[in-house]
């Protein structure tokens, strides 16, 4: 007692230690349940049928089918709802396969699938299902920027820090603060270092402010950013999606872009990025930084960034326009009803690349059941056949346009079964530096509001997304 | 205490239900096993003196929670330690104290006095932190308490707090739905918030409390829509699908019009109709649109706020988040006017790209969108096209979209990509794909016979699920025209032998016994190997050899009677009750016996009657009665707490309601809104002008000269207002998407005829302010400084827009009639002249060159003609000359009566159009038949579809009197037989004219040989290959006479040939030169074959059409 009546005079003492308040509102509201005195007796169970929230439990399944994590933002819901989905998942085959909303007899199921783990939502009332799905992939992205990967292990090592997460991610059901900024003021990130100090000094991961960003009118920005060098880089990606048939004609083509930020400035800046050619862009999404009217009206970039890591911007080039495929590939592939064998035959060519080299090229091919064995030799990289999986990865590496990689061989078939009536699609994986297919470029990097000198970049990437060869 | 034996017990023996962790830590588990030591490390831990003891304890403790296990008999030990100074220890007490204050009211119920002291807290985060912590303990009898604690917090000072009470208010809400009213109190103050940190929040309280008090959004309408674009995401989400819901109650149904004037086809006049409900039922509304149109003819004008929700909503489309996007993509779907949903395509198909869960979702709502506004999503087509690396789900939906999105003119390419899918090793996808081929089938009616040939091919597939989904389809496919296709029923009669799945072999049975006498002679045989089998088959399999034994009895009792009475004789005795109660049925339906009374008389009339062909629908359809985007609609079943969306008002409710007292976004004046309104317009005009300055010069002219028009749009006054305000909001938006709307609003003239004049009148108006503008720089520059007030003074303008503009526009006109012509217009008309004459070089050098055709005729005519136009002299030259080759089929343009005495015919020169490679040459021939001269001939207001192109011919300045002169224009018609709109004009006169090519126009003839020939048809199998058997036509049975025939029907070239019995013939289409090749193979007694091969199968089945009737008549 003596002791949270000392804290009362702190709290009128110094108001301005605000983060150490917080939590200690919590104690004195606590200590004073325990020594308060009087017990009441008499409590019915509190169990309404009408339910208001939008997302009411949560559970993380592995790939085995275990539950090991669930938490409840109201009732609790027995896991054996989850049996539904179970079976959804059994009569699914593949976990991509397994539908991501599911009906029950009081509930609905919705559930997404990353990273080998299923996070599955249990609902009770109407909510837009992509709401749903978008905060629980949020939460998984929350899970990776916070511990590098979102895995069973990762989560279980860091069970408690996931839990804080989640209660702060969602009040009642409804999303509260999911941007990262403002839930790393909160919880802490682990970091090898800081636990070493903290089991040294009794340290904590929970951060000792409060988090400030909520109140402000930019969540996204935390407060008092210093940093020693400022600098802000910039990455253009884009990942080139096509559709390429037998004969080599484009079926479509498209180009999914995306810039990817890090900033690391001091104070509130202010950025302004313009590009050379903004009409590319007709079809864009924005990080909720960016000011949409700017945009609308001068074709430029304006935002205040968030901290660190974010993604400024995706935009979509669309098949109506001429997208640059950058290799051609020459492929044969048979499969004879005599001597149960295959030939394959595949040569790959540059044609549209800008004059960069093509790196990093990865041809995969899903092949039919019936192909037991491929014995091939290839000019450039090697190659490998998985016999469960049926696939067959040739890791070429840098193409050389003097002499072709190519691959060839003979494919072995298992006997007395009918030859695959589809020649296996063949999915390329390149990558092409300093260069954006699209043309796009950036002119210009301004910042306003501070007075330093920030060290800026740019990075460009072309990669292939799905880009896939018909045979 | 001793740690070390803390932690050994770690996570052992921490269930309360008696199941022990052996799972997690099996080594400890087994030593702490013993019930009633469980937790008692814990425990000390707990009470120990050591922060990190305790913290370790606490990070065991919420471990045990995320496991899903029962730690609530710690629930007094835990809260010993909120005192602890440690903060991470406290955090998570606190996170055990929410978990298991319910279970444990009697202590958490303590706490209450502490929570309100927090309340009072002088620090904003704490007032929050302290409310959320009372409202999260879920104890019935604080109600009271928490009640008090948000009502105050609504009206705090902080918005953060403001935020929390409203989180606060549906928890309040779900622990007692008794306290309602004092909650509806609390909502509607805090609706009244002004931040945006507020607005999400309590909307979202507001829709889980009391969604149907649409009458408390009304003062706060704007405000919601002026702050949306800076709410949090996920507040976004809710106040947009709260905004559709009371814009539907609220405002009338923008697509009215649009509705009537499709069923009434007049156009002209009931453009601005009545307020009928579009989502009526067609024919009842035809009835009383009819008498209500003519009774209240009340012009439509989009209520301000209706505009001010789509246009605030719009840029949300950009937004990272999916939910977001989807939510403005259904509020356009159910709220803009037709013309304006396209926008939301490009956002939904970019969302494609995302997780492929968010493809589920947005790909179920695309299916059910493209079902109604299906051009919405016709440009993207390619952005459903299936990878193999799709998960089945996703490539089922795409099927879905493709199939909705098949037309006429893209059933080609989408027939082609399904032929690429059926060769899918997904088994689930080929059925998919087979099915998605027989709603085409059957939605196209010209692709019906390709696609039948491609399934039927398909029964030969090695795989028997595709085999057995075939069966199915074609059996649905046969039911619509059987007697056409009886040896496509012998075929798959022959398959009983072979395919094993029960529901192919049902179908086939049913087939041959619907369809017997179109197979007499197989169909007994079939029951005969049926009857072996009987008792080996399924029960469906059963049921229809039942069916088709009874069926044949009726028809050829002769041959099967004994057949039929052994079959019912195994049915009688079958396992099935299902079976033989079927057996016993027919056996007393069809033998006659003498107790079988009346009904035996009509068993043929049971069996034999005619079935109606199955319609083959998309599961998506009707589906958008759901709110799109919605659970329910993913479901397609009402899920608990879902909000209907109403229908549309008959008259709209009073618009007064949404006045806020001191608005703020209505305070400028007058003055200084019509200002800015200047401002905005050269924005438009600019980029406008790059679309179509001749156009507006050309109907400048125009209304210079008719007086007509100008009355016209006086007449539509609040018509071209409301479009002028339109174009004004949008005015900010990239030039493309003005371009597009430009578009648009020309395929809205196109089906209203008088909008026209309208549409011409507005940018008239608005060139004329551009050419204002151009003077006054100044209010440029003021507007660019003070940015920021335009988003709120934006709102205000559209607003005062309506209730001025009408005068405005008066006024604009007066001043325009005042000002006799401006200056630049007529510098340009003149410029425009001198343009046409270099054309007219240019249509006029080329033409000797290239062509290896012999002196074409109406090349020199259209030269003739040119020469005319320039020289202005009444030197006519010879016209009779110009008459058509007699080959040539003419056809009617302009009928005498009808063009008021000019009358015009066109024919299909055949000769390739210089000017441009890919169009169809039109010759066109102008009689004037009147007694007056006709002056300035020439084609105006071209209306296409899209990807179609017309070169006009040259403007005919002077036809006199009874005199004849023919044009060359040029269409590029884009491989369809779509017609091309356009008016005809003379100086007087307007005519609304189309041309529409017969498919044999739309090639051009190529030179093959044999062997080319014959390579290329190998390559355009399959479904690209199409034959068709008849007989020849008496006079026509000799080579010259078909080949004469095939080349009037269709511009091709003959290929050499071998054989005397074949003519083949090759061409490629114009536009996309894809090949045509021609095949007729002549037999005895006029017998013949045609086979047309074409990757285009449209233009192939209509080929053959053409081709069967010009042999057979």
């Amino acid at each position: 007692m003596n002791q949270s009546q000392g804290f009362f005079k702190d709290i009128q003492i110094s108001c301005l230690v605000v983060g150490w308040l917080l939590s200690n509102t919590a104690s004195i509201i606590l200590s004073f349940r325990v020594w308060g005195g009087q017990s009441m007796t008499d409590s019915a169970p509190s169990w309404f049928f009408y339910s208001a929230e939008m997302i009411h439990s949560l559970f993380l399944i592995n790939h085995l089918g275990d539950i090991f994590l669930e938490k409840h933002w109201k009732s609790v819901i027995s896991r054996s709802v989850c049996d539904y989905f179970f079976e959804a998942r059994e009569k699914a085959v593949d976990p991509e396969n397994v539908p991501p909303v599911l009906q029950t007899p009081h509930h609905y199921l919705i559930s997404i699938y990353r990273g080998k783990l299923f996070f599955l939502s249990v609902i009770q009332t109407e909510v837009p299902p992509l709401f749903v799905i978008e905060f629980l992939h949020r939460v998984a992205d929350t899970f990776q920027d916070y511990f590098g990967e979102c895995s069973e292990s990762v989560i279980t090592d860091n069970l408690v820090i996931v839990y804080e997460l989640l209660e702060e991610m969602l009040d009642n059901g409804f999303p509260l603060a999911t941007e990262s900024n403002v839930l790393k003021e909160m919880i802490r990130p682990p970091n090898i270092l800081r636990s070493v100090v903290n089991t040294l000094t009794g340290g904590s991961n929970v951060g000792e402010t409060l988090p400030q960003g909520q109140l402000s009118n930019i969540p996204w920005r935390r407060a008092g950013v210093k940093y020693a060098n400022n600098e802000a880089y910039f990455d253009v990606t884009e990942e080139i999606d096509a559709i390429v048939d037998k004969s080599g004609t484009t079926v479509s083509a498209e180009i999914q872009g995306v810039i990817e930020a890090c900033v690391k400035l001091s104070g509130m800046p202010d950025l302004t990025m313009s590009f050379m050619n903004p009409r590319l862009l007709d079809d864009v999404s924005f990080h909720p930084c960016v000011r949409f009217r700017r945009w609308e009206s001068e074709r430029v970039l304006s935002f205040i960034p968030p901290d660190g890591n974010f993604t400024l911007m995706t935009y979509h080039i669309s098949s109506q326009n001429l997208v640059a495929i950058p290799v051609y590939v020459k492929q044969s592939i048979n499969f004879f009803e005599a001597g149960s064998c295959g030939r394959l035959d595949i040569t790959i060519g540059p044609k549209q690349t800008m004059g960069k080299t093509v790196e990093d090229l990865k041809v995969t091919i899903h092949m039919p059941k019936a192909v037991l064995n491929a014995n091939l030799t290839a000019t450039q990289g090697n190659y490998t056949y998985d016999c469960t999986t049926k696939m067959l990865v040739w890791d070429i590496g840098k193409l050389n346009p003097q002499k072709l990689p190519n691959l060839r061989g003979s494919l072995s078939m298992q006997t007395g079964v009918p030859n695959p009536e589809e020649n296996p699609s063949l999915n390329i994986d390149l990558k092409i530096q300093q260069l954006a297919i699209s043309g796009l470029k950036v002119s210009r990097l301004d910042m306003y509001g501070e007075k330093y000198k920030p060290f800026k970049g740019v990075k460009y990437v072309t990669k292939a997304g799905k880009f896939q060869v018909r045979t | 205490m001793s740690a070390s034996s803390a932690f050994n017990d770690e996570k052992g023996g921490s269930s309360s239900v008696g199941e022990p962790e052996y799972g997690h830590d099996p080594a400890s588990g087994g030593i702490f096993s013993s019930d009633y030591k469980r937790h008692d490390d814990l425990k000390e831990m707990l009470d120990s003196n050591k922060d990190s003891l305790k913290l370790e304890a606490m990070k065991r403790i919420v471990a045990m929670i995320a496991r899903g296990k029962n730690a609530s008999d710690l629930f007094p030990a835990v809260v010993k330690n909120v005192a602890c100074k440690n903060i991470e220890v406290k955090k998570l007490v606190y996170v055990y104290l929410v978990r298991y204050a319910e279970e444990q009211q009697d202590l958490a119920l303590l706490s209450i006095s502490t929570f309100q002291r927090g309340l009072k807290d002088p620090n904003q985060l704490i007032r929050a932190s302290a409310l959320r912590v009372l409202s999260s303990i879920r104890v019935t009898i604080i109600v009271p308490i928490m009640m008090l604690a948000i009502k105050e917090a609504a009206s705090d000072m902080s918005p953060y707090v403001r935020k929390t009470a409203a989180h606060a208010i549906p928890k309040l809400y779900s622990l007692d739905p008794e306290q309602k009213d004092q909650l509806i109190e609390v909502i509607e103050k805090l609706l009244a918030d002004k931040t945006t940190l507020v607005a999400g929040s309590v909307v979202m309280a507001f829709e889980e409390v009391c969604p149907e008090r649409i009458d408390l959004i009304h003062k706060n309408y704007r405000k919601l829509c002026n702050l949306l674009i800076d709410v949090e995401e996920w507040g976004q989400v809710v106040i947009i699908n709260m905004l559709t819901r009371y814009a539907r109650t609220q405002f009338l149904n923008p697509n009215i019009n649009e509705s009537l004037l499709e069923e009434g086809g007049s156009g002209d006049k009931t453009f601005y109709g009545s307020d009928e409900d579009e989502d009526e039922d067609e024919e009842e509304k035809e009835k009383k649109a009819e008498v209500a149109a003519m009774a209240k003819r009340k012009p439509y004008v989009m209520d301000p706020d209706h505009r001010l929700l789509l246009r605030n909503t719009k840029p949300l489309l950009q937004s990272r988040n999916a939910a977001v996007v989807m939510a403005v993509a259904q509020l356009y779907f159910h709220l803009a006017p037709k013309a304006e949903v396209g926008v939301i395509a490009k956002a939904l198909v970019r969302l494609l790209r995302s997780h492929s869960e968010v493809q589920y979702v947005v790909l179920q709502n695309v299916a059910t969108m493209s079902i109604k506004r299906r051009g919405m999503f016709e440009p993207y087509l390619k952005s459903f096209y299936i990878r193999s690396t799709d998960p089945t789900q996703i490539k089922v939906l795409k099927l879905e979209v493709l199939t909705n999105l098949a037309n006429e003119t893209n059933i080609s390419t989408i027939l082609r990509e399904f032929q690429t899918y059926i060769k899918s090793m997904d088994k689930d996808f080929v059925a998919a794909t087979i099915q998605a081929i027989g709603r085409c089938a059957t939605n196209i009616s010209e692709v019906r016979d390709t696609c039948l040939n491609g399934l039927v091919q398909l029964l030969s597939n090695r795989d028997e699920l595709v085999v057995a989904e075939s069966v199915v389809v074609i059996k649905k496919l046969l039911q619509m025209q059987p007697e056409k296709h009886s040896d496509i029923i012998k075929h798959m009669a022959k398959l009983t032998d072979n395919i094993q799945v029960p529901m192919a072999r049902a179908s086939i049975l049913w087939l041959i016994g619907e369809y017997c006498e179109h197979v007499p002679k197989i169909a007994p045989d079939v029951l005969r190997k049926m009857a072996k089998s009987f008792t080996n088959e399924e029960d469906i399999v059963k049921l229809q050899i039942i069916n088709l034994a009874a069926k044949l009895y009726l028809t050829n009792s002769k041959q099967t009677k004994l057949l039929t009475q052994y079959v019912l004789n195994l049915a009688k005795y079958d396992q099935n009750y299902d079976i033989r109660d079927r057996a016993r049925f027919i056996r007393q339906l069809i033998v006659p016996t003498e107790k079988s009374g009346a009904l035996s008389k009509y068993a043929k009339k049971l069996f034999l009657a005619l079935k109606p062909a199955p319609v083959l629908e998309s599961p998506f359809k009707d589906r958008d009665h759901f709110q799109l985007g919605s659970l329910s609609h993913l479901l397609n079943a009402k899920a608990g707490g879902y909000q209907e969306l109403p229908d549309w008002p008959e008259a709209a409710p009073d618009p007064s309601v949404r006045n806020v007292e001191v608005p703020e976004w209505t305070k400028c004046s007058s003055r200084e809104k019509r200002k800015e309104k200047k401002v905005e317009k050269p924005f438009y005009t600019d980029s406008e002008g790059e679309s179509g300055p001749t156009e507006s010069a050309d109907s400048e002219s125009d209304s210079a000269t008719g007086s007509e028009s100008s009355s016209g749009s006086e007449e539509s006054g609040s018509g071209s207002e409301s479009e002028e305000s339109k174009e004004a909001s949008e005015s900010e938006e990239e030039e493309e998407e003005e371009e597009e709307e430009e578009k648009k609003k020309k395929k809205k003239d196109l089906k209203k005829p008088v909008q026209e004049s309208e549409s011409e009148q507005s940018s008239e108006e608005e060139e004329r302010k551009h050419q204002r503008k151009s003077k006054p720089r100044k209010s440029e520059s003021e507007s660019e400084s003070d940015e920021d007030e335009e988003s709120e003074s934006e709102s205000s303008q559209s607003e005062s827009e309506d209730s001025e503009s009408e005068a405005e526009v008066k006024k604009k006109k007066k001043l325009a009639e005042s000002k006799p012509p401006p200056k630049p217009v007529k510098k340009e008309s003149k410029k425009e002249k001198k343009e046409m004459s270099l054309l007219d070089l240019d249509d006029f050098e080329p033409a000797p060159s290239p062509q290896v055709t012999p002196v074409n005729t109406f090349l020199s005519n259209s030269l003739v003609t040119d020469l005319e136009g320039l020289s202005l002299s009444d030197s006519v030259l010879s016209p009779a000359t110009i008459a058509p080759s007699s080959t040539l089929k003419s056809y009617e343009l302009l009928h005498r009566i009808t063009g008021e005495g000019l009358s015009v015919e066109y024919c299909f020169s055949r000769q390739p159009f210089s000017p441009d490679a890919n169009m169809v040459a039109v010759q066109m021939q102008f009689t004037n038949n009147a007694s007056s001269d006709t002056k300035n001939l020439h084609i105006e207001d071209v209306k296409l579809q899209s990807g179609m192109r017309v070169k006009e011919f040259p403007e005919i300045e002077l036809l006199p009197a009874g005199e004849t002169a023919t044009a060359v224009m040029g269409i590029d018609f884009c491989d369809s037989t779509q017609a091309a709109n356009f008016q005809l004009c003379t100086h007087t006169r307007k005519f609304f004219v189309s041309i529409q090519p017969p498919v044999g126009e739309l090639m051009r003839p190529v030179f093959l040989t044999e062997n080319e020939f014959k390579k290329e048809q190998g390559q355009l199998m399959g479904m690209n290959e199409i034959t068709e058997k008849l007989t020849l036509d008496v006079k026509c049975r000799n080579e010259h006479t078909i080949v004469q025939r095939v080349t009037t029907a269709a511009n091709l070239s003959r290929v050499p040939c071998g054989s005397d019995k074949e003519c083949r013939f090759a061409g490629r289409t114009v536009t996309s030169g894809s090949l045509v090749l021609v095949t007729v193979a002549t037999k005895e007694e006029g017998a013949a074959q045609l086979t047309v091969n074409c990757e285009k199968m449209v233009i192939g089945t209509m080929l053959v059409k053409d081709i069967l009737q010009a042999l057979t008549q």
